[in-house]
């Protein structure tokens, strides 16, 4: 089961999870990237695209799909204004055992972070506006899964 | 031609808007050409894609490279920064 969601709303993660674990799988794992405070933050907001964040999701749970042997994969992720401590992003993959459940939720984090139409804007206290620029290691990271 | 350009991130803070439809000559027939000619077309284009290098592209929903070829539309925005 392959469930994929973009929201405004906060992710709820025990409803989310339920919702995972209902087949009752043999290895699960998970992955939340949540807002940080670091520099007087005030408020995280992600910008998306209509209809193509979601179908940029959608395409990599197939890929995640094709590639490792998972009996339940989950992909949400939210949009709009968030503040520190919520969660962006939830990553829940799982499998017969731990080596495919993990790898794909590794492969899902990555590559979310390079391939999908999302930006992120950070506010700061002092009044600072800023669109949050992509890192060189996040690229690195998102490459080791091409060959 | 008329096509659809829509813009995202401060791609689109920069255009003003955040979708326009555009006659282009006939001389723009790749996204390339389309970037640097919406740079050459006034002064809110020439603040959004002063970096060429920095704009990535998407046509039809799949995120396609600077010699890709136009149709009715594209989405052009900064590179992503999702998770």
């Amino acid at each position: 089961m392959i469930r994929v969601a973009v929201t405004t709303d906060a992710i709820d993660i025990p409803a989310e999870l339920d919702i995972h674990d209902a087949g009752g799988h043999g290895a699960s794992a998970s992955f939340i990237g949540r807002v940080r405070g670091d520099g007087g933050l005030v408020e995280l907001f992600l910008e998306h695209h209509p209809a193509l964040t979601e179908a940029g999701l959608a395409e990599l749970a197939h890929v995640a799909a094709d590639r490792w042997a998972l009996s339940a994969l989950t992909l949400v992720h939210r949009v709009g204004a968030m503040v520190p401590g919520d969660s962006i992003v939830l990553v829940l993959a799982s499998s017969a055992h731990r080596a495919e459940a993990l790898s794909a939720t590794e492969f899902l984090i990555d590559r979310l972070k390079t391939d999908v139409m999302l930006w992120k804007r950070e506010t700061f206290a002092d009044g600072r506006v800023e669109w949050v620029e992509p890192r060189e290691s996040d690229h690195g990271r998102a490459e080791r899964w091409d060959t | 031609m008329a096509m659809t350009v829509s813009y995202f991130a401060w791609v689109r803070e920069r255009m003003g808007v955040a979708e326009e439809v555009i006659e282009k000559p006939a001389t723009v027939a790749t996204v390339r050409e389309l970037v640097a000619w919406l740079a050459e077309r006034d002064e809110r284009g020439a603040l959004a894609f002063v970096e060429p290098g920095r704009i990535r592209a998407a046509i039809d929903g799949a995120m396609v490279g600077p010699d890709a070829l136009l149709g009715d539309e594209v989405a052009l925005f900064p590179p992503v920064t999702g998770g």
